[in-house]
């Protein structure tokens, strides 16, 4: 099974399996969605439940967040996350202090997704990676999948889920990446960080498409004599702090890895994290490959190979790293 | 003042027993909001959004409205609909005085913000219009359901100009949802006046973009403005979409008790509004149709007096939030502890 076809069939049994899900989103009717995510719902389960909204993303989260408030379940899909930013409002200033600001009366069950990321020739509009601004937020939970398998787990709990989820698809990987999915129901739960790889001389702490070169560069430095940890973090906020201190202190060298720019994103708190507790396991400076400081991703593919962190990058930096 | 379009059929009006219930409750709005402004200025309360001049808006809206079935998403000058909406004098003025056991948000959010599930009230931003989509979206969801609630939401002419304004009211009226939009008018976006709001005169002539009806009523008086939303929630029900009613109201005091209107309102423009206070016009007018007497009056007035002087020394008495508290509800079951988060 694909990403997008697990981003699909969670979405399909928890709307089947919950009158109170409901799906809206531009072009999600009829078109079944940009990339598919809900091919055949229209017709599976009528114009009420998929709702083709207008072109105004501010008013699909707040939209969301109304219906959630009262009662429904809304999963409401932003086209694509350059496009998310009128939403910024609606869920940062709103969505996410729900409950805090009625001290528990009323939540916020609602999931807004949005496929993110680069290497798609989307240019400085189809390529952003927004988790960092979210996953700054207390109230919002961040979820960002690499697998088939834990995209579809991690979709249904944030549906289930008492409070908004921001759940981030990496958009290569809906189709570039395929992965065993039982038929059985399951559920994984968010805020847990997964090993996806065992090893013993380094750590390397990844999500989102970066996790596959991550492995890939892992499988080419175990050929030289090294082992690397790989740990998936797969939800951004809350991050699964133990998780990150346990391979930390286990192989005593973390180096992390994202394709969102490097100043003030998620590796920068993955690394306070690892520094404030585990200072003492470590043999070597924590260290951070990660996407360049330019505003967004260009579209000529010279220059946008320059932005995206490779696999001979992240193998380099892993080679750094053991030399320690 | 039939600037918008008239094209919906008027709705019932209120019976003489409403309209006296209506008064009693105009009057005690006053005696609060004229007692929470001046716990300001003794520096007991942090802030105060006062509703004087918008009494009949809000008191006449609720009161066409099915409280506990219906669905309210008001802002934050709109204290004489929490009174409406049956809040107690002392429950409104622990938000003033953000003590703990405050009902709507515990004592964290601005005076009247928060939310009441029993109420089905939620007031929960001070940016204004966020809470025009929600409203459309909890609309949304009555609507699914295949409830027969109608969701009102109130906002001021401030709010009109902003985006979510027009895409909650765009999608609405797509979907042909139960929501009424009430819009208090009172003429100022804090210092900014109608004319560099707007180039046209009025809000609800706005209603026909959208494919919605749009009035315009004197929102000082108290009988049109339950006409007016009787009308629309009767609309909504019928399932033949939402109605933007924009209430012609006046602001008396400045926006909040952090501002001061002499540096942007003429004098002479408060002194002409307030020969149009809704409390003194509909206590006239009833007195004169005979569905109040003096002594009754003044048993309100007293009875409003004695309920805010008792509503004073409770909450004044009572203790602020605990700072154990400070963490909880930051997720779904947090509580009494610190986060790990």
């Amino acid at each position: 099974m694909s990403v997008i076809d697990a981003v699909r069939e969670a979405m399909r049994e928890e709307m089947a399996r919950d009158e109170r899900v409901f799906v809206m989103g531009e072009d999600i009717g009829a078109r079944g969605g940009v990339f598919l995510a809900t091919d055949g719902f229209v017709e599976q389960f009528g114009e009420e439940r998929v709702i083709d909204t207008p072109l105004a993303e501010s008013s699909i989260a707040g939209i969301a967040l109304g219906a959630a408030m009262n009662g429904m379940r809304p999963i409401a899909e932003i086209e694509f996350a350059d496009f998310i930013w009128p939403t910024f409002n609606q869920v940062v200033g709103e969505a996410a202090r729900v409950r805090y600001g009625t001290a528990g009366s009323l939540g916020a069950p609602m999931v807004l997704r949005a496929p993110y990321g680069g290497g798609v020739r989307g240019g400085l509009y189809h390529s952003q990676s927004p988790e960092a601004y979210f996953a700054h937020t207390p109230g919002l939970k961040v979820v960002a999948p690499a697998t088939p398998y834990d995209t579809k787990g991690l979709l249904k709990s944030a549906v289930r889920d008492e409070d908004p989820v921001i759940f981030l698809e990496h958009k290569r990987t809906y189709r570039l990446v395929r992965g065993d999915v039982p038929d059985e129901e399951y559920t994984l739960p968010i805020g847990a960080a997964d090993v996806k790889m065992e090893g013993s001389d380094i750590s390397v702490i990844s999500y989102g498409l970066m996790l596959h070169l991550c492995l890939e560069a892992a499988r080419e430095l175990a050929d030289e004599g090294v082992s690397v940890e790989a740990l998936d973090l797969r939800t951004l906020r809350p991050l699964d702090s133990e998780a990150i201190l346990a391979t930390a202190r286990k192989t005593g060298k973390a180096l992390i890895v994202h394709e969102d720019t490097k100043a003030v994103g998620v590796g920068a708190e993955v690394a306070a994290i690892i520094a404030e507790e585990a200072f003492e396991y470590l043999d070597g400076p924590i260290m951070r490959v990660a996407g360049p400081e330019v505003p967004a991703m260009p579209f000529s593919p010279t220059l946008e190979a320059m932005f995206m962190p490779d696999t001979e990058r992240i193998a380099n930096a892993m080679r750094e790293l053991a030399r320690y | 003042m039939d600037q918008g379009r008239t094209d919906i059929a008027p709705g019932r009006g209120p019976t003489d027993s409403e309209l006296l219930e209506m008064y009693r409750l105009m009057a005690l709005c006053r005696a609060l909001d004229e007692r929470v402004w001046l716990m300001n200025r003794q520096g007991k309360a942090a802030i105060v959004a006062s509703a004087q001049g918008h009494e009949a808006g809000q008191v006449g809206s609720v009161a066409a409205l099915r409280i506990g079935h219906d669905r309210f998403y008001i802002y934050y000058r709109d204290l004489a609909a929490l009174v409406s909406l049956g809040l107690t004098p002392a429950q409104i003025m622990s938000g003033f005085l953000a003590k703990a056991g405050e009902p709507l948000s515990g004592g964290r959010q601005f005076p009247t913000h928060g939310a009441h599930a029993g109420l089905n009230l939620v007031n929960l931003s001070n940016v204004v219009a966020t809470q025009i989509p929600q409203a459309v979206g909890d609309a949304l969801a009555s609507k699914m359901r295949g409830e027969d609630a109608v969701t009102i939401v109130y906002f001021g002419d401030g709010a009109a100009s902003v985006g979510d304004c027009h895409e909650g009211m765009n999608f609405a009226a797509i979907h042909k949802l139960p929501v009424v939009f009430f819009c208090e008018n009172n003429g100022y976006a804090i210092s900014v006046p109608l004319s560099k709001q707007m180039a046209v005169d009025s809000v609800a002539g706005r209603a026909e973009g959208y494919g919605m009806p749009g009035v315009v009523i004197d929102g000082t008086d108290v009988s049109a403005v339950y006409e007016a939303t009787a009308a629309a929630a009767e609309r909504a029900r019928a399932g033949e979409g939402p109605t933007l009613i924009e209430a012609m109201v006046e602001r008396y005091l400045p926006h909040t008790s952090d501002d001061d209107d002499s540096r942007y309102r003429p004098r002479g423009d408060i002194e002409e509004a307030r020969k149009k206070d809704p409390v003194k016009m509909l206590r006239e007018r009833l007195l004169a149709d005979g569905i109040l007497d003096e002594e009754t009056d003044e048993r309100f007035s007293a009875d409003a007096k004695r309920a805010v002087n008792e509503a004073t020394e409770e909450v004044e008495a009572a203790p602020h939030p605990d700072p154990s508290s400070f963490y909880d509800h930051v997720y779904a079951g947090d509580t009494g502890g610190a986060s790990s988060r």
